[in-house]
């Protein structure tokens, strides 16, 4: 049997699944699943988005007085340390496409550090909404006179965004804790990266939805009287 | 494509813009420009996300089909904010039938 193009690219490349033609084929086919993921989780965010927006529509002033109670401060702070992990991450990504494995790991641990850093700043500013009785339900106190039924709105669907954010936060933790373990074992290869590329992908969707999250529930409000 | 290695200097060069674009919107939002504060806000938003899937997410090294998948959900997000929008806007626009 004459042997195809197929067979010998099958015979040269170990890591090559049955199915797929080329190493190449097969790292675009991860990258396409994991970006259809994304997309739903773009729709998934995005019902939130959109309940934000109609109720902000509905309550502008009150959420406009609610938002003041943003620490702005924190909030840049935590964009740019985003920001900065994303940094990191892609260039985790590089360094496990060019073979540099130390580089690798330092590159996934300073990513780690930076998101564990944003998480603890999320941490200081829930502590302090929770210390103003900012937290929807009974406890929630505002000041009399102001509308304090549209600023639990604008708390519950604060504290529901930001907290299913930082899950996913959580959530990308586990997954660089995964990867530095498996570059520790030596499990990457310039051709074999594709669980440092997909992640870095989530990690990338992630920091996307801080950047709409960040103006639109501690900028916008600022002005409205 | 997507074995394409993307240079350090351009992640830096977007890490550094993103940056900035960080502090122009922080400081534009302390400016009253009326309703164009959440223009301006949601215009920079944009931008830095675009750059971010652009050179992070390497989508312009990437197949076509790559972002012809990533239109494909921005389109059905905008069909949701849409036609909830047409509901929401317009219904002040006839009397209550009942």
């Amino acid at each position: 049997m004459a042997e195809t193009p197929a067979l010998a690219a099958h015979a040269a490349e170990p890591g090559l699944q049955h199915q797929f033609e080329s190493m190449e084929q097969q790292k675009e086919a991860s990258s396409l699943g994991m970006w259809i993921f994304l997309v739903t989780e773009i729709l998934f965010f995005g019902g939130l988005f959109l309940t934000y927006t109609i109720y902000r529509w509905e309550n502008a002033r009150a959420f406009a007085h609610a938002s003041r109670h943003m620490d702005i401060a924190l909030g840049t702070i935590n964009t740019a340390v985003l920001i900065f992990s994303s940094l990191t991450m892609a260039m985790a990504v590089h360094s496990a496409a060019t073979n540099r494995r130390r580089l690798l790991i330092g590159f996934l641990i300073a990513t780690m550090i930076l998101g564990g850093s944003f998480l603890g700043i999320k941490a200081v500013e829930y502590t302090d909404h929770i210390q103003h009785h900012l937290f929807p339900g009974p406890g929630f106190r505002y000041p009399a006179g102001a509308d304090a039924r549209g600023a639990q709105l604008f708390f519950s669907l604060y504290f529901a965004m930001t907290g299913l954010h930082a899950l996913h936060m959580v959530i990308g933790l586990g997954i660089l804790t995964t990867l530095v373990v498996m570059a520790r074992r030596g499990r990457f290869t310039p051709e074999y990266s594709t669980p440092v590329e997909v992640s870095g992908l989530y990690w990338h969707f992630v920091d996307i939805v801080w950047i709409f999250l960040f103006p639109l529930l501690y900028l916008i409000g600022r002005h409205l009287r | 494509m997507s074995d394409h290695v993307v240079s350090p200097k351009i992640y830096l060069g977007v890490f550094l813009t993103l940056l900035v674009m960080t502090a122009i919107t922080t400081v534009v939002s302390g400016i009253d420009l009326g309703p164009w504060n959440t223009v301006v806000a949601l215009g920079i938003a944009v931008f830095k996300a675009t750059l971010v899937v652009l050179f992070f997410m390497h989508v312009k090294y990437s197949p076509r089909l790559t972002a012809t998948v990533i239109g494909g959900g921005i389109f059905w997000l905008l069909i949701l904010i849409v036609l909830t929008f047409s509901d929401f806007a317009t219904r002040g626009w006839l009397p209550s039938l009942v």
